[in-house]
């Protein structure tokens, strides 16, 4: 077995970063297709700002700990977690919020499927939901109920509507798979 | 969260100054320990050096049948990895059973070694707390310890260690590349992690401004047999209240050789050395799985509502090496859920996760 602590050559190293803040800065964010510019503090989570400074209030505060899903949006196409990311990290990256799901006025075939399968009740976690569960199937493991449980978990519903999202993912699972039987995961 | 400032680095040696140069930076990858912390005002940075655009992603196979990660791969990156899912199944299922799919595309692996315990009072500032304000006491050794550690304490922490890879890494002998003001260091996993002691807030003995790279495993070919069992309140987005990492190398019903680490249980990610050792050579029958068992738990100490832990943890040990025996009597479900037994999940359309959860 390795045990050791192994010490090399130093490395040249110096202090030459660019320092923004404390104060506001400007901070320029493409959300859903659209470049907007906020004057902004560094400590400020991108939660906050979609939502305070962009009135983009499709994404919830649940917990802001990291905990509940309920903030769920997409940075560079991959869910993540709005409430612990600063929104200062986001700024050459695409940011897409559930308000940039829908074509104009029609709702996107995951948010049709929620009304349909009536997969909400207070509708706290719907946005955080929709947005876990479009990603999810683009990764590409709902092929049965015991991997949409497992890989929808970071999404609490405290109403627990989940045998009714479930109900919804499959329906957008299996209408994608008769449309295009080639793509079917 | 109080104010903070911001910096975002391009190469490794600008990252090391940056945070070397100032005792109130702190590095910033996934963020989903270091702004959680720092909201709730635990972490005190007043500046945060952002690190992910550093070329630290690639997960690569090493000649021989090991593989190197690089410190900023994503948890959910690393899972998917074939390498990784071929060679060492017990990481990809401990990453993918470890926090949730949004998670673990944020968090990366070196935020992930460097994560802080989940202690109540340790995340509480107004409770007494050895590990976040040197000699305040420890609440938790008279308070609310159901998640709290049963072996590795001392009388002045019995945090548990969080992590699920860890301990995968803990199994394997793996070694955290760093590089620091002092230059580049090759440390065991097993002296990369400390335990508390009587000083509880050193948890590692990196130097402020030293950087994890990667992380490399050593070839294990018997790993490639092997699995990550985590037991916790709920199936899923929990943390562990015991688990094990278990790989197996067996010849006519006899053990040649066996690796196998415990979290959930200990302030450190905890290789099971007297179990293995009870192990190698032994029948694989559940006779010598009770005795290693009970060897590696013989010194536990209980504080009170976690006392369950050390029963646990023993059910656990045995239960991994049943499953990864291939123990017939065994229905498990365990990994049911992570990845299609067909392949079809993954992006990369591989094969099976692992050989063992079925
Ligand atoms: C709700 C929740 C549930 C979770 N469940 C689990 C679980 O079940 N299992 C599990 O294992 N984990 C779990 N985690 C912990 C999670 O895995 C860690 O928070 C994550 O891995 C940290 O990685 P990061 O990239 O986000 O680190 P950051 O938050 O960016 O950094 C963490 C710390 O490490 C330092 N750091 C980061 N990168 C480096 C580096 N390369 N070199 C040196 N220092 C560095 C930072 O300065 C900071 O102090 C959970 C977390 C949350 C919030
Ligand atoms: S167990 Fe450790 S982290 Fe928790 S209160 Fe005690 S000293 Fe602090
Ligand atoms: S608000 Fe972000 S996870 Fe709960
Ligand atoms: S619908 Fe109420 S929390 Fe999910």
């Amino acid at each position: 077995m390795k045990s050791y602590v192994e010490a090399a050559s130093a490395v040249q190293t110096a202090d030459t970063a660019v320092v923004r803040g404390p104060n506001s800065v400007v901070v320029r964010l493409s959300v859903n297709g659209t470049v907007r510019n906020m004057l902004i503090e560094p400590r400020v989570s991108l939660l906050d700002a979609l939502r305070d400074r962009l009135d983009l209030t499709g994404a919830k505060k649940g917990c802001n700990q990291g905990a509940c899903g309920a903030c769920t949006v997409w940075v560079d196409k991959r869910r993540v977690l709005a409430c612990l990311t600063l929104a200062i990290t986001c700024e050459t990256r695409e940011v897409t919020t559930i308000e940039g799901l829908s074509d104009g006025v029609d709702l996107h075939p995951m948010q049709q499927a929620f009304v349909t399968q009536d997969a909400f009740q207070c509708g706290y976690c719907t946005p955080g939901q929709i947005m876990s569960a479009v990603a999810f199937l683009a990764e590409g493991h709902a092929a049965d109920d015991a991997q949409i449980r497992e890989w929808m978990s970071g999404n609490i519903c405290r109403c627990a509507a989940y045998p009714n999202i479930r109900a919804a993912i499959r329906q957008v699972r299996d209408d994608a798979a008769t449309e295009n039987p080639d793509a079917a995961g | 969260m109080r104010p903070v400032s911001y910096s975002r680095v391009a190469d490794v040696a600008t990252a090391i100054g940056t945070v070397a140069a100032d005792p109130g930076s702190a590095f910033l990858a996934g963020g989903t320990t270091e702004v959680d912390l720092q909201r709730i005002h635990v972490s005190r940075s007043r500046r945060l050096v952002d690190i992910n655009d550093l070329p630290l992603r690639q997960i690569e196979e090493l000649p021989g049948g090991g593989v190197r990660i690089g410190a900023l791969a994503r948890m959910s990156d690393v899972a998917q990895a074939l390498p990784i899912r071929r060679r060492f199944p017990m990481i990809s299922q401990a990453l993918l059973l470890g926090a949730s799919p949004q998670l673990r595309n944020m968090a990366s692996i070196g935020g992930n070694l460097m994560q802080r315990v989940r202690c109540g009072y340790f995340r509480d500032v107004v409770a007494p707390c050895n590990k976040r304000e040197p000699r305040t006491g420890c609440s938790a050794l008279h308070g609310v310890n159901r998640g709290h550690a049963v072996l590795g304490t001392s009388e002045h922490c019995i945090a548990t260690h969080p992590s699920d890879v860890g301990v995968a890494f803990m199994a394997l002998d793996a070694v955290v590349l760093t590089q620091g003001p002092g230059g580049q260091r090759q440390i065991a996993i097993d002296d990369f992690y400390l335990v508390p002691g009587d000083r509880p807030d050193r948890e590692h003995p990196l130097a402020h401004g030293e950087l994890v790279v990667a992380i490399e495993v050593p070839p294990t070919p018997m790993a490639s047999t092997s699995l990550y069992l985590k037991v916790r309140d709920r199936e899923s987005y929990e943390f562990a209240l015991a688990s094990a990492a278990v790989a197996i190398s067996l010849h006519d019903g006899t053990i040649d050789d066996v690796r196998l680490a415990l979290g959930g249980i200990a302030t450190k990610p905890w290789r099971a050395r007297r179990a293995e050792s009870v192990l190698t050579g032994a029948p694989a029958t559940p006779e010598t799985f009770t005795s290693a068992a009970e060897a590696e738990l013989a010194d536990a100490i209980g504080h009170g509502m976690n006392d369950f832990k050390i029963e646990l943890a023993r059910r656990t040990v045995v239960r991994a090496l049943r499953m990864v025996t291939g123990d017939p009597q065994l229905h498990d479900g365990m990994a049911e859920g992570l990845l299609s037994e067909d392949g079809s999940g993954p992006a990369d359309g591989s094969g099976p996760a692992d050989g063992s959860g079925s």
